[in-house]
């Protein structure tokens, strides 16, 4: 009946807000309250990787395998944090940071040929060889005027990517 | 490639086609050079993935996947995407084989990223939003409350043992008078066509009356009534049955629907007939030609009822309108856009043929303290140049939409109807848990994201 929502005082909300760089209003934030309880399944304050596969919509995602090692165990101030760059309110370069997150699978802030590569391989399986997805990239890399063994960081991809244009929204629904 | 466009323009023309899909302008011009920001770029993907985690209607966005399409002519994804866009999943074998990069010794020859077919499985105790448009959604109850509960009870007894047979005694005594007078009138009156027809649109309206008083409706009607003029026609959101009683009670409208079978379906080829309603049958593809032909005919004649279509082709629960079949606003005809609200505080006033039948819909309703709804006759709309005709339906949604506080969604109603064919049992690109043997929802296989890039370079 509702009564979930109703579990966040005002301090939390302005807590998680203020966690999320106000990037979601707190109708937004009631709202993915709820979505999280539901995700959370065995109510333990995070929510598992097990219980994010079982969204058919993201355990089909090419890149859920991936997002998996990000999102697993994520408290409801963190879930937000990971959704922020989602909003509507977001800046490019938060989007953009995600995406880098994406791609750096180690997280040392470097992002190799073979990290796109493995990227690249989870987007497109088995439509293309292992060979060709290496011509293309070290093609498109050599284009924009990279080299094979040279190493993107943030600010490389902020460059590739930061123009207008990155569509990156998600719609919490309010009601 | 040849043998694939024929499959393709053999197609029922109820399958979802791309252009339904994808609102204008999406389909981008080819970037004409694959450069190294469209391969990072895995927005669209990441946003699919937290629209998943925050909600399942959010990845309904159809309209942020990026079709890129080639330039080239002979390459068979382009004159093939439309059949990509339809269900049947196995279209989607030849096309994969006919890969070009396969063909083409050189890898950088074309390139394209083939995400997802997204399958649902009805079972799953999350809802999608698909499912959702066609479900009722439950009050809140209010009678939990120890001092309302005693109050719902004496309300109960009210309704089922004083309302109800008053209500059926008021549609019996509906329905005595109906027929006493319509089968003199339709026997007796052969000779006198206009005087026959007038007198039957009366009685076709009075006994709609009857029903609606049935169900106590209170029925606010906004907006000018319809006029009975050539070359229009009236389009409107389709909740239930009743929508077409409660505008029938105002002016008797020729109608498309489906046929039923029972009762309803008796009134339909007798009663019905008569007002120059049409009907079709869903499944018989033959039916289709007929009735586009029947309705051409229908809309030059002059004295004609004004017609009435519901372009959405199935009930929606009064929160959601999904797409509009764009037949109505091919005929070349001002179409007059009717915009229904029920009110639920009293009764849900969807029907879910599936789950209940119009006779127990009846008495769902016959039993409730009263339907409420709201009728907008909203202001003709007619095709703008350089407007197609889907685009059209579109833009009659969004006001209809508007108007009675609907949520959009680019859902396919006759998805509802559709099952996967068998072979997608053995489908290696659909995994085997989603598909049961269970006939009534109808696994709905659908393709919620294609993202596909074909990058000419």
């Amino acid at each position: 009946m509702g009564s979930t929502s109703s579990m966040l005082t005002q301090y939390d909300i302005e807590a998680v807000q203020e966690h999320c760089n106000h990037l979601f209003s707190q109708q937004e934030i009631v709202s993915l309250y709820r979505r999280f309880c539901q995700l959370d399944r065995n109510s333990k304050g995070f929510i598992s990787a097990d219980e994010f596969l079982s969204v058919p919509e993201f355990s089909m995602n090419p890149l859920s395998q991936r997002l998996i090692k990000m999102v697993d165990g994520l408290n409801f101030k963190d879930f937000v944090a990971f959704l922020s760059a989602f909003s509507a309110k977001a800046s490019v370069p938060e989007r953009v940071k995600l995406i880098f997150k994406v791609y750096d699978s180690d997280g040392n802030g470097k992002v190799t040929f073979n990290d796109i590569l493995e990227v690249l391989q989870d987007l497109t399986g088995s439509f293309i060889s292992d060979e060709q997805r290496e011509e293309v990239l070290c093609q498109v890399l050599k284009e924009a005027g990279y080299t094979r063994d040279s190493t993107l960081l943030l600010a490389d991809f902020i460059k590739i990517l930061g123009k207008p244009g990155l569509k990156m929204e998600v719609e919490v629904p309010v009601d | 490639m040849s043998k694939l466009n024929k499959s393709s323009s053999e197609l029922d023309l109820d399958r979802p086609n791309i252009e339904d899909y994808l609102p204008s302008g999406s389909i981008q011009e080819p970037h004409g050079k694959l450069r190294l920001r469209d391969l990072l770029d895995i927005s669209p993907t990441l946003t699919e993935a937290a629209g998943a985690i925050v909600d399942d209607l959010s990845i309904l966005v159809v309209g942020s996947y990026r079709i890129v399409e080639s330039r080239s002519e002979s390459d068979p994804i382009r004159s093939n995407l439309q059949a990509l866009f339809c269900i049947d999943l196995t279209i989607l074998d030849p096309i994969l084989r006919s890969d070009p990069i396969n063909t083409s010794n050189d890898p950088t020859h074309s390139l394209h990223f083939l995400s997802m077919y997204h399958l649902r499985d009805d079972n799953r105790e999350e809802t999608d939003s698909f499912t959702r448009c066609f479900k009722s959604i439950p009050p809140e109850p209010w009678n939990w409350n120890v001092y309302l509960f005693p109050l719902w009870c004496l309300g109960v007894v009210v309704r089922y043992l004083i309302l109800f047979p008053m209500r059926v005694l008021v549609l019996t005594i509906g329905w005595i008078v109906f027929l006493a007078a319509y089968f003199p009138v339709h026997v007796l009156l052969k000779g006198h066509d206009k005087l026959r027809k007038k007198l039957e649109r009366c009685l076709v309206e009075l006994i709609c009356s009857f029903f609606v008083a049935s169900w106590t409706g209170v029925v606010k009607y906004h907006g000018p009534r319809p006029s009975m003029r050539p070359k229009q026609v009236f389009v409107c959101n389709h909740t239930s049955m009743i929508d077409f009683i409660i505008l029938e009670q105002m002016t008797a409208f020729a109608v498309i629907m489906q046929k039923h079978p029972g009762w309803v379906g008796l009134l339909q080829s007798t009663i019905l007939e008569s007002v120059g309603c049409i009907w079709f049958n869903r499944s018989e593809a033959k039916d289709r030609e007929t009735v586009a032909r029947k309705l051409r005919d229908h809309v030059q004649g002059a004295d004609n009822n004004p017609l009435l279509i519901f372009p959405e082709g199935t009930c929606v629960n009064n929160h959601y309108t999904v797409m509009f079949k764009k037949g109505a606003f091919e005929l070349g005809c001002t179409v007059c856009p009717i915009a229904i609200k029920y009110n639920k505080i009293f009764v849900d006033a969807f029907w879910n043929s599936r789950k209940q039948s119009f006779t127990m819909h009846l008495l769902q309703l016959m039993t409730s303290w009263a339907v409420v709804c709201d009728v907008w006759y909203l202001e003709p709309q007619s095709l703008k140049p350089g407007e197609t005709a889907i685009e059209f339906a579109e833009r009659v949604r969004d006001i209809i939409s508007v108007r009675a506080g609907l949520k959009k969604v680019p859902w396919d109603g006759y998805l509802k109807y559709s099952r996967p064919s068998p072979k997608h049992r053995e489908s290696k690109v659909a995994p085997g848990p989603f598909l049961k043997d269970d006939p009534i929802e109808g696994h709905l296989v659908v393709f919620k994201g294609l993202f596909l890039t074909i990058v000419e370079h």
